[in-house]
């Protein structure tokens, strides 16, 4: 897909869900202000929301809108600069050194630098878009080092000086709010919590990310999650598991399954916790019927 | 300052005055969204808001309605509190002191004569254990192996990045290499203590316990749980006892009421931030487990709450009584998955018992379906 300015697809918050929902992705009107402003302020995103609601989609759809490369950077527990920035590799600099013999060598030369995402981005001479994926994941001690990146897009490498990005990033954050973020990163950032659809933009998401999906399969299935996602399971199916569960139903019904027996027999690819589908199995019949009427 | 910017200015004052962090910055990017949106109608505005000055989530209805009043002057949209029904989550975490300095100064005579029941039951003995308590407690919680790494003078990976610091300061020679290991880190510990009306006796001590936890561990949570769920981690931050107690006191509403166990516990695991917290932590709850009615929510609770933890814990004082046997149903029900059932009546048990979580210990159902 050709690159394009940022600025000219980010006209209005409607321009950009008509072009999210060209790259498959459907925004509802608050996500599609929150990225138009994020883009037209020059400030990064952060998505929160429970799992599995498309935050990584988001950010996947945004640079496929805006026809730059992803650069993800997922964050765990421990991650740390040499990581996320840079990393310089030893091993050839300890071969280059002992080649050396008497002559004088720079150890640290390009050919011994490892990019980490961060620098990748900082270094591509076009504008990249970053998504940081999980920041709830990484501690603390990460948090702070990713905002001095965020608020200067530079980072300083002590043997080389400091690096600012040849273009500024689009960077888009996610979190799943297992832990409160630092109030000095939400303030940096353009917020957005993204929650779970409504039944009718559900069944829209399904048909346009299913492969071959009656409008009718897709509506059933929406209006069935709804009615899962309302009990206390330990793990509520996201939109991926929707589509997956429309998906399989498909299947099983071309393999010669019925309706209901259909869906229930494909519940797996809805719900993936033992606890949560013995629960759910003595209703399971009654929710696809009334989702089916 | 034109006029027309006077409106946006307010709603920031607004929302610091009710304990919102906002910054200046986040007030002038709210402008600067609302000018880029046209606006076209207050949808805009409150979209702009939205984005820009972030309000936490579990926030947001507040933050709606203090939009409404601002902006719509719709006075009667700000109200406290929601229905009695649900368990509610009250959280002390995040830059909010105002707010609770607000609901201290609100507090009636009935919460303050509980305080002087606290400190009336000051022994000196149970100062001296708590005091041990929380300068043991950092060695003696269970450890885990984290992705961190330390230097270690022998037994671990060559650390290249710092060697090669070291031979390229040393023009090439070749010093002793560094190493490194990964660093063993204590456990999270998690209290979650009944204030119910059956607790009443112990409810004082469990406070002066959890302090010392909290004072004493790297990353301990205590929530207090009768009809509702509290987190007073933050009051009990405070090094002097009384005035942590007091806020921590100040803090709960539901001291001496009805117990619903199961409800509260579930409450806990919905909020992504909390059960994260449980994840791999040792997790003791101070309860007597006296369920009221159907305990099916109890029992999948416990059950999530076991797969989370490390270590899942129930001390209940009523094991201090020798002819004590788990024989409600409740209890019987959610020994499966408990890993102890120990004797929670005094300080001194508990504080043994906490002190040697980091020691292997038999299943509490296999030593209490001996017992009983």
């Amino acid at each position: 897909m050709p690159e394009v300015n940022a600025e000219t697809v980010a006209t209005s918050p409607e321009a950009v869900a008509s072009h999210l929902a060209a790259s498959r992705y459907l925004a509802d009107d608050s996500l599609a202000t929150a990225i138009f402003l994020a883009i037209r302020l020059g400030k990064p995103l952060l998505l929160e929301g429970a799992p599995g609601v498309g935050k990584t989609e988001a950010a996947k759809a945004v640079a496929e809108l805006l026809g730059r490369d992803l650069v993800r950077l997922q964050c765990y527990e421990g991650i740390d600069a040499a990581h996320a920035l840079y990393e310089w590799n030893y091993q050839r600099q300890l071969l280059a050194i002992r080649h050396a013999g008497e002559h004088e060598i720079d150890i640290y030369d390009d050919r011994f630098l490892i990019a980490r995402p961060l620098l990748q981005v900082l270094r591509a001479p076009e504008q990249r878009v970053l998504l940081v994926d999980e920041i709830d994941r990484s501690d603390h001690e990460f948090e702070a080092l990713l905002l001095e990146f965020l608020s200067d897009f530079q980072i300083s490498i002590p043997e080389r000086g400091t690096i600012r990005a040849a273009a500024q990033p689009i960077v888009i954050l996610t979190s799943n709010r297992t832990r409160e973020l630092a109030e000095a990163l939400r303030r940096r950032c353009v917020y957005h919590w993204i929650g779970y659809p409504d039944a009718e933009r559900e069944a829209a998401i399904i048909m346009l990310r299913a492969g071959d999906v009656a409008e009718g399969t897709a509506r059933a299935v929406a209006a069935a999650v709804q009615t899962i996602r309302a009990r206390p399971l330990a793990k509520p199916p996201g939109i991926a598991e929707a589509v997956e569960w429309a998906n399989a139903a498909t299947i099983l019904e071309r393999g010669g399954s019925p309706w209901p027996e259909a869906f229930r027999r494909a519940i797996g690819v809805l719900i993936k916790d033992e606890e949560d589908l013995s629960y759910i199995a003595p209703e399971l019949g009654r929710i696809v019927e009334e989702a089916l009427a | 300052m034109p006029r027309a910017a006077t409106p946006f200015l307010g709603f920031g004052r607004l929302l610091r005055r009710y304990g919102f962090a906002i910054a200046p910055e986040q007030v002038s990017g709210f402008m600067r969204a609302v000018t880029l949106l046209g606006p076209r109608s207050m949808a805009d505005i409150r979209e702009a808001a939205l984005a820009t000055l972030a309000p936490p989530p579990d926030r947001r209805d507040e933050f709606e309605a203090h939009f409404q009043s601002h902006f719509y002057g719709n006075a009667s949209a700000v109200v406290e509190g929601d229905a009695d029904e649900e368990t509610r989550v009250k959280d002390d975490g995040g830059a909010d002191d105002e707010r609770i300095e607000a609901e201290h100064s609100q507090e009636g005579g009935e919460l303050s004569s509980a305080l002087e029941q606290l400190s009336s039951r000051d022994f000196q003995r149970d100062e001296d254990r708590l005091t041990a308590f929380q300068r043991r407690l950092p060695s003696a919680l269970p450890a885990r192996r984290s992705f961190r790494t330390v230097r270690t003078p022998s037994r671990g990976k060559l650390d290249l990045r710092r060697s090669l610091r070291e031979i390229v300061s040393a023009d090439g020679d070749v010093p002793s290499p560094l190493l490194r290991r990964r660093q063993t880190v204590p456990r999270k510990l998690l209290l979650l203590i009944d204030v119910s009306g059956s607790m009443k006796l112990h409810t004082a001590d469990y406070l002066k316990l959890a302090h010392a936890a909290v004072q004493g561990a790297d990353r301990a949570e205590i929530f207090t749980f009768g009809t509702r769920l509290t987190r007073i981690t933050t009051a009990l931050r405070i090094r002097d006892r009384d005035q942590a107690l007091a806020r921590a006191a100040a803090q709960v509403d539901d001291w001496d009421g009805g117990t619903r166990m199961g409800p509260t516990l579930l409450a806990f695991l919905s909020v992504p931030r909390f059960s994260a917290f449980a994840r791999g932590a040792a997790v003791i709850i101070l309860s007597d487990a006296l369920e009221r009615g159907d305990h099916a929510e109890l029992e999948t609770a416990i059950r999530r709450l076991s797969a989370r933890a490390f270590r899942l814990s129930l001390a209940t004082p009523l094991a201090g009584d020798p002819r004590f046997r788990p024989a409600t149903a409740a209890l019987r029900a959610i020994l499966p998955d408990l890993d102890d059932l120990i004797d929670g009546s005094s300080l001194t048990s508990l504080t043994d018992f906490i002190l040697s979580l980091a020691r292997p210990a038999p299943e509490a159902s296999t030593i209490w379906k001996r017992v009983s």
